[in-house]
This record gives C-alpha cells, structure tokens and sequence, in this order.
C-alpha cells in the first residue's frame, strides 16, 4: 500500500514533480501513464527512496521514505529505469549479489533464484555471464534480482521498455501474479496498450501533476471519447510526448 | 557491516574475472619493474666497465714538441693518433671526446725548466666523455709528477717536500649503501605499484558503475551507501597490496641477476626486510585506495576517470624527485608525511640500516591519519545526487 501526498519535487528551476497526489493499494497494479519528462521517473525515485522529496508525505505500508530508508528498502522491489548488470557474472551470480546485500541466508536465495529461474524461464541463460544478453535476457535478471527478496511492494519503471512480443507477454504474465498473491505493484508507462492490458488503477500524469485518476472505463466515461488513447490525450490535453 | 564484506568480495571476484584488470593490477607491476631496473644497471656497469678498460686513441696536435710525454703516454696504452686540422669541431661534434694539442712554445718552456702550457680539448657537458677526460688527465698529472719528482732528485731535495698531506679515504659505505639506482629507485617503484595496483579497479567499481547504469540499482538495497562505498574502496585496497606483495617477490627474485657486483654492491632483500618494506607501505596502500577512489567516483565515465589517474601517477614521483635534487637526512620529524616517510625508510631498510620503531610508527600514523580522513570524504559521495545521477 503506497500513498502520496501533495509530493514535490525541483531539479533547480525545473519542477519535476508538483503537488502529486495518489494512492496504489495492495492486490492492484496501478500504472503512472504519462508523456516522457512527465515526472513519472522522479516520482518513482522518491518512492525507493533514492531522492529526498522537497515537500510532501509518502508512506509506504505505514513507512517514511526519508525516515525509514532502510526498512522500505527491505519491502520494496525494484526494477529502474537503469538495469545495469554486471557482465563479467553469471545471471545467477548477480540475483545473488543482491539477495547478499538484502541479508538473506545462502540456502533461501539459492531456493529463490531456482524459482524465480522457472517462473521468469531462465533456465537456459541462469549460468552465462550476463555479457551480450539480449534486452529481454537482461529485463528478466534486472526483474529477478528486484524479487529475490519477496516484497510486498513492486515498483517498476517501464518494465516492458524494448521487448519483444513474446517477452512482453511473459513480463505482463508474471506481473498480473504477483498481483494475484496481494502484492501492490506499481508500474510507469507510457504506452497505453500497457495500461490497458494491464492496470486496474490508472495514474494518468503530465507536466509533473497528477491530471486523472481512475479505472480505464472511468476514465474513459468521464472524458466523453471512445478509447483510452482518445482519452488520455483529452485528459493530458496535448499530444506531446505519446510519439514512440 | 554485511554489506561491506558482500560488495568487497563481489568486487574482488567481478574484478579478477577481468583478464585485463588482472594484468593491469596485478601482473604489470611485478614483471615491468624489476626488467626495467636489471636494465639500467646492467646498461650503466657495461657502459662503465667498457668505458673504462676500452683502449684511448688520442690524436694529439703538435706531438714533435714533445716526444718524451708521448713516449711516455705510449708506455701506458694510449695510441697516438695523427693531429686533425680542426680539433675544436671534431670535439665539437663529438667525433673525437679528447683531444691533446702541444703548442709551439712548449719545447722552450720545457728547456727552461718552466711549467710548460699542454692544451686538452674536451666538452665537459658531455656524461660519456668523463671517463676518457679523466683518463686523459690522470696520465698528464702523472708524467707531470714523474718529472717534477726527478727535478727535485736531480737538486738533491727529497721528494717528501711534495707531499705535505697525505690523503686517505675511510670508506664507510656499506656493500649496501652503494646500490644507488636500486635505492633512489625502489621506493618510487612500490609506492607507484601500490598506486597502479588498485587503479583499474577504482575506476571500475564506481565511474564503471555509473557507465553501467549498475550503480542506481546497487543503492536501492538496504545497505548503508557508506558501507557499499567502504566495499569498493577496499577491494582495490586489497589489490593494491597484492600488487605490492607480487613485486617484492618478483624483486627478491630477480635481485640475483642484477649485476650488482660489478659495482662492489652486495644488496639483500631478506625475508625480514620484505616484510617491514610491506608493512612500511601498506598504509600507502590504503591511502591510494582511498584518493583514487574519490577521484574516480566525480568522473563521469571510465575514459574521464583514467585520465585523472595519469595525474594521480605522479604523486608518488614527488618525493623521489625532491630527494634526488636535494636529498636530507631521515629524521624523525619527517615521519609523519605520507609518502616522504616511506620513500627514506624504504632507502634505509634496503641499506640494511636499523630503523627506530618509532619512526615506523610514526609513518604509519601519519599516513593512516590521512587515509581515514579521505575513506571519511568517500564514505559520503554515494549520498551526493551529482555524483549519483551525472549521466542523467
């Protein structure tokens, strides 16, 4: 369960968030839909607590990004806009770099990466180095290495950015089941199909301000167009940013 | 604490996969050093030794006016070569280091008993010809004294009356002290090796990271960010002094080819010395881990990170330069400079000296003291946004 609160945010003179406003509740995947440069990035970084906000509250299952770093950082998995791996490790050697670093015994991250090895199907790369791994290849290490640690809440920053049809399908598979065991996953996009394939709770957001909230067939209805698309660029009010 | 540990062992087994870390950190050092120094001293004896045993031709200018000095000069293995018409630019362009020009009015000084004038012709500012100029010199001064030794008989004076002093050398200089290049040298050598040794892996364990794009999800992990930079600083710690260690043997190693008895030299490097050089540099080694570190976590990229590194390789040229020019005696008080410490201890160490304890203690002090306080500075970097997000 994350909630925000009147969240801001400025790199200089540059607003990169202003006055957010939102909430994504346990057991739903809600979407941060918004043209690039919207502030969806910024935002997700104050959630993982990487960037102090200038003002404003999130709360993060009752914890304080600013205050609690390192207690949400146990709860959180997250999967950044950056996915860097380490290319001279093997896939599973950099899923338990990070299981290391989150504490766990030897014997539980091993049992995790095997799981996650089969769930994100794996097994045929889990023991290269991660040196010339196709996109989809690196998304799916960047995703487990997020997991090893099973949290309860699962923030992803354009997750399907770069993938193949078939990667995205699987990637979309395994986000719904997270869902379905009662995780809050919490995404940001800015392709549309995504959402709509995809979120129950839609965060529609330009120019660093929340500009709707709602379930698709919500925010259809209230801005009187037939399709989503139709109605995020009426909701937004421009079609800046949608081209890609 | 974990966290430190998980990151500096990640680092050390990321790194030594990297064929290329490995021989820049750890292989370079050890196999570069000791060729090049067995070089130079194996280039300067032979220079020396031949230069010194190679039979002198010297053409000399006016050879009639004397015949008894180029007899004499004969008798000690010079060959007399025939006058050139233009001396002066043969020693000029270096064709000739020596030249012997007899003038003219030199037969009716002789007769008259006066100092009779003989001009060498040499060009000092050149390093090879100071032996065949001193060579040169030596036999003049000697069939000078050889004939002022006859006068002196002839009018019935003893020849003691020129010998008012007689001069002695009481050489105290041990086999040891006389290894000169080694000793300026292998300080200079092992504070750069510490130096190089954990160079590529600063870089890559931070400006690498950032290249990357790594270094955004490494943070997110519930490890203080102090902790994942104390990690990194000290995988290159570590192999910084690996790098040290690996040169030392090779040193010892190699120390017997070193044609160091052509020099009178008898240099040891001990089990018991190996290790109080080690111990005197490893917190030089610290140190290194640490400014490097630091300079590479601003860079932006790799590329940018190395060329501040090639600035950072002459920090340790600084003391050896200054004691070449100017050198002083070790003391106490200088202990506690980083850098210059190691540089005299070293030097004395090698000399087979006895060091006082408290000098080492000192020395690594002052240089722990300085390393802390820069492991203190990195340890907040990770925290700085301008470090973390340069490329976004």
């Amino acid at each position: 369960m994350i909630e925000v609160r009147n969240l801001h945010k400025s790199f200089g003179k540059v607003k990169a968030v202003s006055d957010m406003t939102f909430e994504a509740r346990d057991g739903e995947i809600t979407g941060l839909l918004g043209p690039n440069g919207a502030g969806k990035t910024t935002t997700l970084r104050m959630l993982y607590s990487l960037l102090p906000p200038d003002e404003g509250d999130i709360r993060i299952d009752g914890l304080d990004p600013t205050r609690d770093a390192m207690a949400i950082k146990t709860t959180l998995g997250v999967v950044p806009d950056s996915r860097g791996l380490y290319t001279r490790l093997t896939a599973r050697e950099n899923i338990r770099y990070f299981g290391e670093l989150h504490n766990l015994p030897k014997q539980t991250i091993e049992e995790r990466i095997e799981s996650l090895a089969a769930t994100l199907d794996m097994g045929e790369f889990i023991d290269r180095r991660t040196e010339g791994f196709s996109q989809g290849q690196r998304v799916k290490v960047a995703i487990a290495r997020a997991m090893v640690h099973q949290p309860q809440t699962v923030l992803m920053d354009e997750p399907t950015n770069g993938l193949d049809v078939m990667s995205t399908r699987a990637l979309r598979e395994y986000i719904r089941s997270l869902k379905d065991s009662g995780q809050s996953v919490v995404l940001s996009t800015h392709i549309m199909q995504e959402v709509a394939a995809l979120c129950d709770r839609i965060v529609i957001i330009a120019k660093g301000k929340v500009a709707a909230t709602g379930t698709v067939d919500e925010l259809i209805s209230r801005s009187g167009r037939d399709t989503i698309e139709d109605a995020f660029v009426q909701l937004i009010g421009s079609e800046e940013g949608l081209m890609a | 604490m974990n966290g430190i540990l998980v990151v500096l062992k990640k680092e050390v087994r990321e790194n030594l996969r990297d064929r290329k870390a490995v021989f820049n950190s750890l292989l370079l050092a050890p196999i570069l050093f000791p060729v090049l120094l067995i070089g130079m001293t194996w280039l300067g004896t032979s220079a020396q030794t031949e230069r010194a045993e190679r039979v002198l031709e010297i053409p000399v200018v006016g050879a009639e006016q004397a015949p008894n000095l180029i007899r004499y000069l004969e008798q000690h293995g010079v060959v007399i070569k025939p006058a050139p018409d233009d001396p002066e630019s043969l020693v000029r362009s270096q064709k000739e280091p020596v030249i012997i020009r007899i003038p003219e009015i030199f037969g009716e000084q002789w007769q008259a008993g006066r100092p009779a004038e003989i001009e060498v012709i040499i060009d000092p500012s050149r390093p090879e010809s100071d032996i065949p100029i001193s060579r040169v010199k030596g036999l003049l001064r000697g069939f000078g004294s050889e004939i002022g030794l006859l006068r002196l008989q002839m009018r019935g004076v003893s020849p003691i009356v020129m010998s008012p002093l007689l001069i002695r050398d009481v050489d105290l200089s041990t086999p040891q002290s006389r290894g000169m290049i080694f000793m300026l040298f292998l300080p200079y050598i092992l504070m750069i090796t510490a130096f190089m040794g954990g160079m590529h892996l600063a870089i890559d364990t931070t400006a690498g990271e950032k290249e990357r794009h790594s270094l955004e999800p490494l943070l997110i992990n519930p490890v203080p960010r102090w902790q994942i930079m104390m990690g990194k600083l000290l995988a290159t710690a570590i192999f910084g002094m690996a790098s040290l260690v690996l040169t030392l043997i090779a040193f010892r190693i190699t120390l017997p080819y070193l044609p160091l008895a052509a020099l009178g030299v008898d240099l040891g490097l001990g089990a018991v010395a190996m290790v109080s050089i080690l111990l005197v540099v490893a917190p030089i080694a610290l140190m290194a881990a640490a400014l490097l570190t630091v300079l590479a976590t601003y860079a932006k990229s790799f590329r940018e990170a190395q060329s501040y590194m090639g600035l950072v390789i002459l920090i340790p040229m600084v003391p050896t330069l200054m004691f070449m020019s100017n050198p002083v005696k070790p003391e106490a008080s200088m202990m506690p400079i980083p850098l210059f410490s190691q540089n005299l201890l070293i030097s004395e160490l090698v000399r087979g000296e006895a060091v006082p304890v408290q000098w080492l203690l000192y020395s690594a002090a002052g240089t722990l003291i300085f390393a802390f306080a820069l492991m203190a500075f990195a340890a907040t970097l990770f925290n700085r946004p301008r470090v973390m997000f340069s490329d976004s």
